[in-house]
């Protein structure tokens, strides 16, 4: 999860934070990090380019993008195996 | 007044981000601007510094006007970049120009009548104009105005604030000192 949390930081700009000041299971919007909706379209492009994942749809995020958690098991669950 | 050169002949981007840790700004969505939000965000920061406008008038009083050359062509540039790949949401909310008037309403609580305007020059006789006739007509009490230019290796932003009340010693809001400011700015005149 730290590498995930490293992305996250890099694709959103999140300059000021350490992977160590994310907690696994904080909130990464609103009361949380305090993520808006354009940060969601990053994640949604980070899910793509970096793991070859494209949400179903624009409601699945809602419980993707929860929690890096959250993030990191939707990952390992769809990322397309290796041949 | 020198109060910050860059001798390393840095990318406009590290330069801007030297300014902002060496101004101490915090506001960490400084981080995800583009350049030209970046620069006119700073050079307000810098103009507000002295100068409470919020402890002096009503949001709806302050407004602000804008103009330069290029548009938002800077980060119309790179979101073209990134569209040959995935296209990057963050930058794309930045292909307006008029977003840096967003950026600076947010941090200082402007919610007045505001304007972003394209011309080839500076254009003094008209931002005069235009901001007096929204003073006139009682729309705004403070206007932040200026020229905020970004384009690649090239920037400039020179900012003045308008009041209805202003303090003691301002300069008159006239073409000549409108003038004088941006001359100063630009090296012309030794200030």
């Amino acid at each position: 999860m730290a590498d995930l949390k490293q992305q996250i930081i890099a694709q959103l700009n999140l300059k000021d934070l350490k992977p160590e000041d994310i907690g696994n299971d904080q909130p990464l919007f609103v009361e949380g990090l305090g993520l808006d909706s354009i940060d969601a379209l990053e994640l949604i492009v980070l899910l793509q380019q970096e793991y070859k994942i494209k949400l179903a749809s624009a409601e699945e995020g809602q419980s993707v993008f929860r929690s890096v958690r959250t993030m990191a098991q939707y990952i390992t669950e769809h990322q397309p195996k290796a041949v | 007044m020198l109060l910050l050169k860059d001798e390393t002949n840095s990318s406009t981007t590290d330069f801007l981000l030297s300014a902002y840790k060496y101004f101490n700004v915090d506001y960490p969505k400084f981080y995800k601007m583009d350049n030209l939000c970046k620069l006119g965000f700073l050079a307000v920061e810098l103009l507000l510094k002295e100068r409470r406008i919020a402890e002096a008038y009503s949001p709806e009083s302050i407004g602000i006007v804008f103009s330069n050359a290029s548009s938002s062509l800077d980060a119309d540039l790179h979101y073209f970049e990134s569209v040959k790949n995935i296209p990057s949401p963050a930058q794309f909310v930045y292909t307006l120009p008029n977003i840096v008037i967003g950026e600076v309403s947010i941090r200082h609580r402007c919610k007045g009548e505001n304007a972003f305007f394209v011309n080839e020059r500076f254009d003094a006789g008209f931002m005069q104009f235009y901001v007096q006739d929204l003073m006139a007509r009682n729309r705004v009490k403070a206007c932040i105005s200026g020229w905020v230019e970004c384009l690649g290796a090239e920037y400039k932003a020179v900012v003045y604030l308008v009041e209805s009340h202003p303090e003691k010693g301002a300069l008159p809001f006239d073409i000549e000192h409108i003038h004088q400011i941006y001359e100063i700015a630009n090296g012309e005149i030794n200030g």
